[in-house]
């Protein structure tokens, strides 16, 4: 129950912090990525502040197996680069830079009746589901090519 | 620089980083919402509530502000319809599921963790960005 409230308060600063920052104004992110024209390097100090906060207080919590409500800490743990990370991250830059909007802020920007946040969140979670599809498919035929167990 | 806010960007900013960190410290998760969001199209016991709790936490909070300050939620992007605000959701939906992240699993917690995964990650994600703000600026004409 704890972790429920926890969640739901987290998501709900979350979005304040979205919407201060300036995530969920399409014109600030595209600015942002608009280095060779009219740059706006607002959406720098969204970043940083953040990791202003979570790098320091993430070294004193790291080494912890326990969150503060008993669950298992899920840190990932992987640090080699492969293809689906960085054509995964090349598609999803594209994407951002497309339409403005990345998850979180879209998500933010539906609730507060943005039109067209609502096209990129449903578009969204079709990628989402296309993935798994696409995923599962090339599991599967490689498990049949790999051979019979 | 134009329409530059270094303070309400700062305040957004430490607000979610205050908010990633209380996930990771009370409940052991990282806030990822491509990955958050993502984990609820594939639903594992247990592991549903409070996925749900933190998008409604979003969304309470998208209403909460789109009402306090609807200037904050302004979508004025030159040049994007519907169609191309929706092959760019199927890019940003594909994309953050095989890259395992997005601005705030990737670009926050990841490099906060000095992940390489995620330093990598949010080098190219924001190399592609600019590169698709480019381009769309060249086709459609200077914003």
């Amino acid at each position: 129950m704890k972790a429920i409230v926890v969640s739901f308060g987290v998501g709900l600063v979350f979005a304040v912090g979205l919407a201060f920052g300036g995530m969920t104004q399409a014109s600030k992110v595209v600015g942002f990525l608009d280095f060779f024209g009219n740059w706006d390097p607002s959406l720098m100090f969204v970043m940083g502040g953040a990791i202003a906060i979570y790098l320091p207080l993430f070294r004193l919590v790291r080494k912890r197996p326990l969150s503060a409500l008993g669950f298992e800490m899920g840190i990932p743990t992987r640090r080699d680069l492969d293809p689906r990370l960085i054509g995964g991250a090349a598609l999803f830059g594209i994407g951002w830079g497309l339409g403005g909007f990345c998850p979180g802020p879209g998500i933010v920007a539906l609730a507060s009746g943005v039109g067209m946040a609502a096209v990129f969140v449903a578009s969204m979670l079709a990628g989402m589901v296309l993935f798994r599809i696409v995923d599962h498919l090339r599991t599967s035929a490689s498990a049949v090519v790999g051979g019979a167990r | 620089m134009e329409n530059f806010t270094p303070w309400s960007s700062l305040l957004g900013g430490l607000l979610i980083g205050g908010a990633s960190f209380a996930l990771l410290f009370f409940n052991g998760r990282i806030a990822g919402i491509s990955g958050i969001t993502g984990g609820l199209l594939t639903p594992k016991a247990n592991d549903v509530a409070w996925r749900v709790a933190f998008v409604g936490g979003l969304l309470a909070g998208g209403v909460l502000m789109g009402f306090l300050r609807p200037d904050l939620f302004t979508y004025t992007v030159p040049y994007r319809s519907a169609v191309m605000v929706s092959v760019a959701g199927l890019l940003v939906g594909f994309g953050t599921r095989l890259g395992s992240g997005c601005t705030s699993g990737h670009g926050v917690c990841g490099i906060s963790r000095l992940s390489p995964r995620s330093v990598v990650a949010t080098v190219t994600f924001m190399a592609t960005g600019a590169a698709a703000v480019f381009f769309a600026n060249s086709v459609g004409g200077a914003s």
